[in-house]
């Protein structure tokens, strides 16, 4: 933080009001992990909503979750988890200064990033199909019917909410592709490539909570 | 510094170093931002304003005849939506907060300039978007939005204001995370956590609310417009929703946002009473302390407005209980600024009149506070003009004092221009008088019964209601008198000193206005905040001349 540190040269652009790369990078890590417990807090509520109206009504929402495809579900988690994996090995490469392989699990990322949601839409169809989106044309067989809507709600809109933050990240991830191409990004200066890895990784843990939650719990009864 | 000069020679500072609207509407500069905000809540102070003129009016005569209950249902609600959410959240904060904070702590701006700018782009979106929505018909919900009627019932326009207090929540998400950064990474040398001034540490617990509460209310509002736009039923009792869940969601944001309301005027009093008073912050351990400790207590008290929706008897008694634990803090601070004041050389200039002024009326104000956190009372006195006064005691009496205390500090900062001070005081007066003329005779009106949100009474409640619209008239006046002085004196008021008020924080040591960079050298801190002992005529750099009164 001292003074001194103006005269030195620096590999990265570092803005006007830091006085070293290193505060800088620092000050980015800070405000990236605040920004990622906002979005915990906003995933938040829809836990709590969900936690309470699985504990009103579990009989309607272990029946309706039945209807839930675990293969394709499962399908998808396993894609996620690489695809934390290949954005693990984007940021190793930024930091190595490999700009080849920094690009090439960039793309990799951002391919599996589509394959989930390519399979999240099929699976939004077949609830389509099944007359299973919330509304006038809700249709469900069983005793629980209507709080079954519930759960099918809250399916949607926090698998949907996810989703959106798939696309958000898949965006952010085009764009570092096309500036790691340019060669932006040195081993010292990746912190965007760091940045969009620590984001990317919080999209993927929420989908490790909704999989059992939306999925899972009270499979065996029945 | 030499004191200042009748002509000012010409020298750069952040209001000439460029021209021109693009030069404003792409800044990157805290100062500019701040300033740009200032212009954007003054309007919806005003609009706010212009909606409570017309329900005083409507409240004149016991009959309902200016307007019928449906467009009365929307002026209070608007009045509330346009004050809470577009005037009081960013009141402070992102005009003095964002002014001072870099300032106080030696920095050249804010972590993240960009963002800065991009928060106030999204405020004003939002603005707009409730603006639409209030000029295409209105909304009528209240600003609590309850559902069933909300989503179900109402035939307003919830879903565009919904939006437009959804995108505004960024704006709030980005600078409290802007200045949780900020404060961390960027203070100057030798300024550790426990030399900081108040203010910073009062914001930092504001900004902690921020970006921890905002989020939640912005889930609510997704959850609240897909319910009312396709009826998923999340709210909807028809199919097991659970209406009374809204109500949870919503106030675990809201009760935490009135104290993103109140503590921030809380950080413009302590930084006033120390100048005021030229003394060290009595107690600034436990005051630092009790900011963070409103922030935590805050979000665990939301149920105290919702002892009459039906939550458990066994909840309503653990929210009683709490609500009463979050007003120690508050009290502490209190106590504290009195202790300051006790003895001091207090200067009785227009800040420190509006610092009396907070004072009193966030006492009476916390205090019927833990009136209506009192199970038993508040079935009485809930949803009466009880509860309206406590809260204008609170938000009008407390976040509004402070804020014109705070605008008039650092006023000759801000622009290098002194404002007029005989007015000043007389406009601080008529506030303080028009303020307690219109809200006191609420606390009668309510004790006796009378409900909040009709637009007609029964007629033994007319003389209240009556003073109460007179003291509002007065009010009215009270805040047009310094938008004209401060306007006034832009052009015509004498040039400011760099610290007119011989005050030791790091903003009085650079100049008025300050240089692009704030600091023409950035500040080494030897010593901690408010030591008016070893630096009495508030310089901290000793080599320089100060100005003193
Ligand atoms: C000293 C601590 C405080 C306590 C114990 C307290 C307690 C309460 C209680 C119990 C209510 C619900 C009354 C009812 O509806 O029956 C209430 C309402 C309210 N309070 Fe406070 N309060 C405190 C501080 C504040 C502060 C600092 C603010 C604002 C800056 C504030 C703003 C409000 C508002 C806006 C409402 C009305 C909400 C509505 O529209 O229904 N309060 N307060
Ligand atoms: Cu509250």
């Amino acid at each position: 933080m001292s003074a001194e540190a103006h005269g030195a040269v620096f590999h990265a652009p570092r803005a006007h009001q830091f006085d070293t790369a290193e505060q800088q990078k620092d000050a980015s890590t800070l405000g990236m992990w605040l920004f990622l417990v906002t979005e915990i807090m906003f995933f938040s509520g829809l836990f709590c909503c969900y936690l309470v109206y699985r504990w009103f009504y579990p009989e309607a929402f272990a029946a309706a979750s039945h209807h839930l495809d675990v293969a394709l579900g499962g399908f998808n988690t396993a894609v996620l988890i690489c695809s934390s994996l290949t954005m693990v090995l984007a940021v190793n490469a930024s930091q190595a200064g490999k700009r080849r392989a920094l690009v090439a699990f960039l793309i990799l990322t951002i391919l599996l990033g589509g394959v989930f949601l390519g399979v999240k839409a099929v699976e939004w169809h077949h609830k389509y199909v099944d007359h299973h989106i919330p509304g006038p044309s809700f249709h469900f067989e069983g005793p629980n019917a209507r709080q079954a809507q519930l759960f099918f709600s809250l399916y949607f809109v926090m698998t949907g909410l996810h989703a959106l933050h798939m696309v958000i990240g898949i965006g952010l991830l085009t764009v570092l592709t096309v500036q790691a191409r340019r060669g932006k990004f040195t081993p010292t200066y990746n912190t965007p490539v760091d940045m969009c890895g620590l984001y990317w990784h919080f999209v993927d843990l929420i989908w490790i909570f909704l999989f059992p939650l939306l999925y899972l719990i009270d499979r065996h009864t029945k | 510094m030499i004191t200042a000069p009748v002509t000012v020679p010409e020298r750069e500072h952040y209001l000439n170093a460029s021209y021109g609207l693009k030069s404003w509407l792409l800044t990157k500069d805290h100062k500019r931002i701040a300033l740009l905000y200032l212009a954007t809540i003054t309007f919806f102070f005003f609009l706010g304003g212009l909606f409570a003129v017309m329900i005083r009016l409507e409240l004149l005569t016991p009959q309902g005849d200016m307007v019928q209950s449906e467009t009365y249902n929307k002026l209070f609600t608007m009045h509330g939506v346009n004050m809470v959410f577009f005037f009081l959240l960013p009141a402070i904060p992102a005009t003095l907060g964002n002014f001072l904070v870099p300032l106080m702590i030696g920095a050249r701006d804010l972590a993240f300039p960009k963002l800065n700018l991009a928060s106030w782009y999204i405020f004003t979106i939002g603005g707009l978007f409730t603006l639409y929505a209030l000029l295409s018909g209105g909304v009528d919900t209240g600003w609590t939005f309850y559902t069933p009627y909300s989503t179900t019932y109402s035939n307003s326009f919830v879903i565009a204001t919904a939006l437009g207090i959804f995108i505004a929540g960024f704006s709030s998400i980005l600078t409290g995370l802007n200045f949780i950064v900020t404060i961390h990474r960027m203070r100057a040398p030798g300024l550790t956590w426990f030399r900081l001034p108040l203010f910073i540490w009062s914001h930092y617990a504001a900004s902690l609310i921020m970006v921890l509460g905002t989020p939640v209310i912005a889930v609510t509002i997704v959850l609240l417009a897909a319910e009312r736009a396709f009826h998923i039923g999340i709210f909807d009792p028809a199919i097991g929703g659970d209406p009374v869940l809204f109500q949870h969601l919503f106030w675990f944001y809201s009760h935490p946002a009135v104290y993103i309301m109140i503590l921030p005027a809380m950080a413009v009093i302590s930084e006033l009473v120390a100048a005021s008073a030229r003394k060290r912050v009595y107690g600034y351990e436990f005051v630092a302390y009790a900011s963070v400790a409103i922030a935590v207590f805050g979000f665990l008290v939301w149920g105290h407005h919702m002892f009459v929706s039906g939550q458990s008897v066994y909840a309503g008694l653990v929210f009683s209980v709490l609500s009463y634990l979050v007003a120690v803090p508050s009290a502490v601070k209190v106590f504290n600024w009195t202790a300051t004041l006790h003895k001091g050389s207090i200067a009785l200039e227009t800040p420190m009149l509006y610092t009396f002024g907070f004072i009193g009326l966030f006492t009476i104000g916390g205090m019927t506070g833990l009136f209506v956190a009192a199970l038993g009372l508040d079935v009485h006195v809930h949803d009466t003009y009880f509860v309206v006064a406590h809260f204008h005691y609170i938000m009008v009496g407390g976040t509004i004092m402070a804020y014109l205390g705070g605008l008039h500090f650092w006023w000759p900062k801000i622009t290098g221009r002194m404002y007029p001070e005989i007015l000043a005081k007389l406009s601080a007066l008529v506030v303080f008088i028009g303020f307690n003329l219109t809200f006191f005779p609420q606390f009668i009106l309510g004790y006796l019964g009378m409900p909040r949100r009709y637009h007609a009474y029964p007629d033994e409640f007319q003389v209240l209601n009556v003073m109460s619209t007179a003291g509002a008239s007065i009010l009215a006046v009270g805040y047009l008198l310094p938008m004209c002085y401060f306007i006034w004196s832009l052009r015509y008021g004498k040039i400011a000193p760099d610290n007119p008020w011989g005050a030791v924080g790091l903003e009085w040591q650079t100049l008025s206005p300050p240089p692009v960079e704030n600091f023409d050298e950035i500040p080494i801190v030897t010593h901690e905040a408010y030591d008016y002992v070893s630096l009495p005529n508030g310089s901290v750099t000793p080599k320089k001349e100060a100005n003193v009164r």
